[in-house]
Formats: C-alpha cells, sequence, structure tokens
C-alpha cells in the first residue's frame, strides 16, 4: 500500500465515541451495575433500548483519507470540534481509530501540547530530560542537544531551580525548547504556539518554519491562519470531522474563513479561541454588511459597505480602542482604522463600561478595488495592552461591476478604485498649450 | 550532533483499529527502555519531596511497623514466633510484603495518575503501572539494611540462602505488577477501585502470614486453598532464605500456578483496556 515518496497514507480514518466518554471523569461500578440491569430489562423492552444505542455515538471522524509527501508541511485547519485534535491523536497513536487504516513512515513526533510530564517539584535540568523521554528521546540524543535547549530556552540561569518556581513564561519557554530540539521525521503539531506572549510566539513560529524547511515532514493544527499561510503549503479543511478541501493554505484558509463558518461575510470567536490573556475583552462576532444591511461576503465596489464587531468587555477598560486591519488577499496592507479615531468618539469613549458594545464602521462607496480583502481585528489600549487581534478575522470579495472604468474590461491594478473627479476642458479648436 | 538510530529511522507506524487480545510487543518495550528508568526515577525523585522528613520516611516506614506490630502482637497478644525474635519475624516478611502492597497501591493508580501523559503522548501504556512497581524497590532495598542490622543485632547467622530472597521479590513484584495491571485498568474506567483497594489491601495481608506464622493445620484442602493466596508462597519462602525453619513445600506450585493465571490475564486485559484509555481517562 506504501509509496516510499509518502510519510503518511491515511484511508477512510473514522474515530466514533461514546457521547460523554471523554467528559465523564467519574465513571462507576454502580453505573455499570445500574446499566447492566437496564441492557437485562431491555430485553422487553427492545424498542427502547436500541433507541438509545444508536444516540451514544458520535463520529469525531469520519471517512479522512490523506498523503503527505515526505518533507511535505501540511496544514490542518477547522472549526473547535472540527475533528482536527481527534485526527492528530490518531496520527500520533494517542488512540486507535474505530475504522481505516493509515501509514506513517518515519519516527513521529507529536507535540499535542508542551511541557507533557513536567513535573512541577523536579527542576529545569531534570525535566528536559524527563519530558525529552516521554516525547521519545533517547538519553543520549538529549545529552546532545540539552546546551541548545537550554540556550533557546534563555532559563540557563534557574536550570537548578524546581520548575513549579518559574514565570509562566520561562515555564513556557523550557517546554517549547525541548519540544522544538526533538528531531523526528514527521511532527504533529497542536496549536502550542497559542501560548505565551507575542514575542515567544514569533520565536515559536521562526523555530517552527526552519523544521519545515529543514525537510522534515509537519503535521500543523492552528487557528492561527497566518501561521498556517506561513508554514504550510497546502491544508486540508476538517469540518463536522470530515475533508472537506484539500487545496493550496491560501485557498483552504479563505475557504475556512468563509465557508467553514456558521455563516457568510460573519466570524463568531468560540470560547476557547480566545486566549486567557484578551480578558476582559471578548470577542463576540464581525460582520460584513452590504448596503441592504444584509451580512454577505461579497458586495460590491460601487455600494458602501459596513463592518460590525461585536464584544463584551466583562469589566471596564480604560483607552480602549476596537478596530481592522484590511489587507488584499495578497496581504498588502489597504488601511487601518479604529473606532476613536474621529475625534469626538474619542473625546466620549476614554473609558468603557462592562456590558456588550458593537462598533460600526461604515468604507464609503467607491473605497475598494475588485478582489478579495481580508479583514484582522485589533483590540488594545494604545501603549497599555493588546487585549486581542486575529489578522484572519474575515474575508470577502468585492465586485467592481459598475464601478468607473469598467466600461473596459481589464483589471485594474491596486487596491483601492475611488470614483475621482475628472474634469476634461477643451482650450480651443487649435490653441497650443 | 546525535543521529536518529537507524533502527528508527525505518520505522513505519501503522494506524488501524485494534481489535481482539494482543500480547506484549516485547521489542517495543525495550526500544522504550529509557522511558521506564526516566518515570520510575521521576516517581522516586518526587515521592519524598516537600516532606519535612524527605527520604528519613523510607528508613522510618519499617522501623515504625516493626516496633508497633511487636508491641502488639508479641507483648499483647502473645504470638509465638517461635524461635525467632518477633522483631526478625515481622520485619523478615514486612519486607517483601511491603515491596507486593506498595507496587500495588502504585501501580493501581498510576494510570490516573498520569492521564495527562495518556491524553498526549503514544508510548507502550504498561511502562506506567511497570515503572511504578520498578520505583517500590528503593524503599525495599533500604528496609533491607534495616533487616540486615537488625539481624546483626539479633545475631542471625547470615547464610547464602539468604541469596534466595532475589527470586522471592522478584516475584512479589511480579504478583503486584500482575493485579496492578487489572487493578490500574479498571480504575481507569471505574474509579471504584480506588476506594476499594485500600480493604483489599487489608484483607489480603490477614490472609498472608505476615504478622502470625504459618501453622495453619494439615488439612490438605484447606492448606491448598491457603495456598492459592500467592504472597503466601513468597512471604513464607523469604522468611525461609533468611531464617530457615519451615520450607517451602510443593505447595508453592499452587501459588506458582495463581501468579502466572493472574499475570497472563492481567497482560491481556491491560491490552485489551489500554486501546481506550485515551477516550476514558
Amino acid at each position: 500500500m506504501m509509496n516510499s515518496d509518502y510519510a503518511i497514507q491515511v484511508k477512510g480514518i473514522g474515530k466514533r465515541y461514546r457521547i460523554g466518554a471523554a467528559q465523564e471523569r467519574s465513571d462507576t461500578l454502580r453505573d455499570l451495575i445500574v446499566s447492566q440491569v437496564g441492557k437485562a430489562r431491555g430485553i422487553f423492552q427492545p424498542r427502547r433500548s436500541a433507541a438509545r444505542s444508536d444516540h451514544n455515538h458520535i463520529w469525531a471522524l469520519r471517512d479522512v483519507s490523506f498523503d503527505v509527501k515526505k518533507g511535505q508541511a501540511l496544514g490542518i485547519i477547522g472549526r473547535n470540534g472540527a475533528g482536527k485534535s481527534t485526527l492528530l491523536k490518531v496520527l500520533s497513536r494517542v488512540t486507535d481509530p474505530t475504522e481505516g487504516v493509515g501509514e506513517l513512515r518515519g519516527r513521529v513526533g507529536s507535540l499535542l501540547e508542551v511541557g507533557t510530564g513536567f513535573h512541577p517539584e523536579l527542576t529545569g535540568r531534570e525535566n528536559i530530560y524527563l519530558n525529552g523521554a516521554i516525547l521519545g528521546m533517547r538519553k543520549k540524543e538529549i545529552d546532545a542537544r540539552y546546551d541548545e535547549i537550554v540556550a533557546f530556552s534563555e532559563v540557563d540561569q534557574f536550570i537548578d531551580t524546581p520548575v513549579k518556581r518559574y514565570s509562566s513564561g520561562m515555564y513556557l519557554r523550557l517546554a517549547f525548547a525541548v519540544a522544538a530540539h526533538l528531531e523526528p521525521e514527521i511532527l504533529v503539531v497542536d496549536e502550542v504556539l497559542a501560548v505565551g506572549d507575542a514575542d515567544f510566539q514569533r520565536k515559536c513560529l521562526g523555530k517552527m518554519s526552519d523544521v519545515a524547511q529543514q525537510g522534515r515532514t509537519v503535521l500543523f493544527v492552528s487557528h492561527n491562519m497566518s501561521a498556517i499561510q506561513r508554514l504550510t503549503e497546502e491544508s486540508i479543511v476538517l469540518d463536522k470531522g470530515k475533508v472537506l478541501l484539500r487545496a493550496p493554505s491560501a485557498e483552504a484558509v479563505d475557504f475556512y474563513l468563509n465557508r467553514g463558518l456558521s455563516k457568510l461575510g460573519e466570524r463568531f470567536w468560540e470560547h476557547d479561541e480566545i486566549p486567557v490573556t484578551a480578558a476582559p475583552f471578548r470577542p463576540l462576532a464581525i460582520r460584513l454588511l452590504d448596503k441592504n444591511n444584509t451580512v454577505s461576503d461579497s458586495v460590491r465596489s460601487v455600494d458602501p459597505i459596513t463592518i460590525e464587531i461585536e464584544y463584551q468587555l466583562e469589566a471596564e477598560i480604560t483607552g480602549l480602542r476596537v478596530g481592522y486591519y484590511l489587507n488584499t488577499s495578497r496581504g498588502e496592507a489597504v488601511f487601518t482604522s479604529f473606532d476613536t479615531d474621529p475625534h469626538d468618539l474619542f473625546n466620549e469613549y476614554t473609558s468603557r463600561p462592562a456590558g456588550v458594545y458593537l462598533s460600526r464602521c461604515t468604507i464609503p462607496a467607491n473605497t475598494l478595488n475588485e478582489g478579495r480583502f481580508s479583514i484582522g481585528i485589533n483590540a488594545s489600549a494604545y501603549r497599555i495592552k493588546r487585549y486581542f487581534q486575529d489578522d484572519q478575522a474575515l474575508s470577502f470579495s468585492v465586485d467592481a461591476s459598475g464601478a468607473p472604468g469598467t466600461q473596459w474590461p481589464e483589471p485594474r491594478p491596486g487596491a483601492v478604485r475611488p470614483a475621482l473627479d475628472w474634469r476634461i476642458d477643451r482650450k480651443g479648436p487649435h490653441e497650443r498649450v | 550532533m546525535a543521529t536518529v538510530d537507524s533502527q528508527t529511522a525505518n520505522q513505519t507506524v501503522v494506524l488501524k483499529p485494534a481489535k481482539g487480545w494482543l500480547g506484549v510487543d516485547l521489542k517495543e518495550l525495550w526500544y522504550y527502555r529509557e522511558l521506564v528508568y526516566f518515570l520510575t526515577w521521576r516517581d522516586i525523585k518526587v515521592r519524598y519531596k516537600q516532606a519535612a522528613l524527605g527520604i528519613a520516611w523510607v528508613i522510618l516506614q519499617p522501623l515504625i511497623t516493626a516496633l508497633v506490630s511487636t508491641f502488639v502482637f508479641s507483648r499483647g497478644l502473645k504470638i509465638d514466633s517461635g524461635s525467632l525474635p518477633y522483631p526478625l519475624f515481622v520485619l523478615s516478611a514486612y519486607l517483601p510484603w511491603h515491596l507486593f502492597a506498595n507496587s500495588l497501591t502504585k501501580s493501581s493508580s498510576s494510570l490516573v495518575g498520569n492521564a495527562n501523559l495518556i491524553t498526549k503522548v503514544y508510548f507502550p501504556r504498561i511502562i506506567i503501572p511497570l515503572a511504578s512497581v520498578l520505583s517500590s524497590l528503593l524503599d525495599f532495598f533500604i528496609s533491607l539494611v534495616i533487616l540486615l542490622i537488625a539481624m546483626v543485632i539479633y545475631k542471625a547467622p547470615i547464610t547464602l540462602t539468604a541469596l534466595w530472597i532475589i527470586p522471592f521479590s522478584v516475584l512479589a513484584m511480579i504478583i503486584a505488577l500482575a493485579v496492578g495491571l487489572w487493578f490500574s485498568a479498571l480504575n481507569v474506567q471505574y474509579r471504584d477501585v480506588q476506594q476499594i483497594l485500600p480493604f483489599i489491601s487489608q484483607i489480603w495481608l490477614y490472609i498472608t502470614p505476615v504478622l502470625y506464622p504459618i501453622n495453619i493445620g494439615s488439612n490438605p484442602i484447606f492448606k491448598a486453598i491457603y495456598n492459592l493466596n500467592p504472597m503466601v508462597g513468597v512471604v513464607q519462602g523469604f522468611r525461609w532464605a533468611l531464617f530457615g525453619g519451615t520450607q517451602p513445600d510443593a505447595t508453592i506450585w499452587i501459588s506458582g500456578a495463581a501468579i502466572l493465571l493472574l499475570f497472563i490475564s492481567g497482560i491481556y486485559f491491560f491490552r485489551r483496556m489500554e486501546k481506550t484509555f485515551a477516550d476514558v481517562v
């Protein structure tokens, strides 16, 4: 079955869970006895028990097939609950598939979280060895990379201190450092970059792209769409446990942002997509509205369009500004705007008490050229704190029909297409300028 | 720069639904031997951290046990330990018993205690109960030194027969692992195991000749049933190896068969349940 050009081949992988099996931490013998008695009774009530067993299971993955060439980096994107984590768990052999087969050629290193098995009572040095061994490194490999790991983590002064005394930043740096020096042929990474501060995230991303460039096979799950686009050439989009699309990452991201979500032109943030550091700011939704105030992902250049950001403040924030970046699909910045840019609003909203807010911005008609655009949102207090940022909150397309110049069916370069005033004066029949 | 072992570089991992009964992949277990070492080392290292007396507990526990049981059973209940001083009598049985009970307790709760590993990383799951059984060895060795000192104090001769304690200790660990495999796997699904375990340990202690000598009459049927408890053979054998006396007779084979049955069934049960650990724990 295996073609040696491929590092990963899976066919028809499915994973079925008993509903609640993952959460129910306190299965007890009593439950078992009760359910056995229930089953015995079921003999006399066959209809009811059959109906029950049907609803007791859920397919977290169904009929998932794909392959990854050696040295390729593949992104996996999808909403929460789409099956991404389950897929990674199956691929890293944490759990077995219910159906289907797969082959992975090469040593698999899976990073479903950083710092797996770190023990708070042990020192940094001891945890490097313990964590390395858990991740599948041999002692001599850890010995060989020990200095690099310590240097990368920047905790060398505290290396003989129990990690329970570390700050959360130091802890994460050390944990990531060990993981980053694991050198398997196939690396399976889940969202580990969603932790830590911006600097640390940049460092991690840098290390990840090194890994991808070293010709190792990488499977990368993330909600960070720009990271997906930077690190992977191709991505698969998962939804409800099925592969919806496999495409070059830019296309897949676009598809996901528009179709993979609940509605076109609208994006909601689930609770677990919001980093804890965002509190007390909580993004709820961003929407794109056309001239009829209908949510849409495709608008016309000749109509005004409205961008609506809905969010909740769990506590009062002073100096908050909520706004967005508008970029072309190629990543060129078009403009940036915040809701307190206008002077009157700036003076009125020096501080916002807790509550649910809606910040709306209208982009006048005849602003954007045809093409695809993406919106990133940002909520921050200038020079104090960045509460929340999502560089790929939404994307949409603009249709230029009817706009000035469309009498010639030629593409016009540029991100904007303003309706500018032109005057043509005739200075007389033969007059020379 | 370290390179990946050639043995692992070409390894192919096959994913497929788990079906039927599986044995233990010894080759894979050997590949993960360092992880066994590191987990054992972690368990030992962490156990007495944050305890004011630290590692001293390892010495205090057998001493206190010997002292208390000497007062209660020898002075109080007048249990006759024969020619053997009661402290030696009880320590010699306490050693293999404690190795067993400790290993059993730790291995039974080991999977649940390491749930964070099970849900995030792959390795042969059997390593977890195995490492917790091995980590009890440190206490055992220290207790052994105490016993030897006690033997010198009581002027008990130390003979070559004493080397027999090695196989009997290994046997105690195998029994603990066998039962631990059952209990740890059951505990993943049914936390009741953790509640029942102290009672099982206690009852098991009473049906093992740790605190009292083995003179249970000559009824062969009763003797055979009594010997179904594999710890009877271990404790009796341990005492015999150190001090002579009642040599283990043919009934030890009953213990042996019981151990073998427990161990093999434990492995198979564990391997069968293993597939669902990450989903259920």
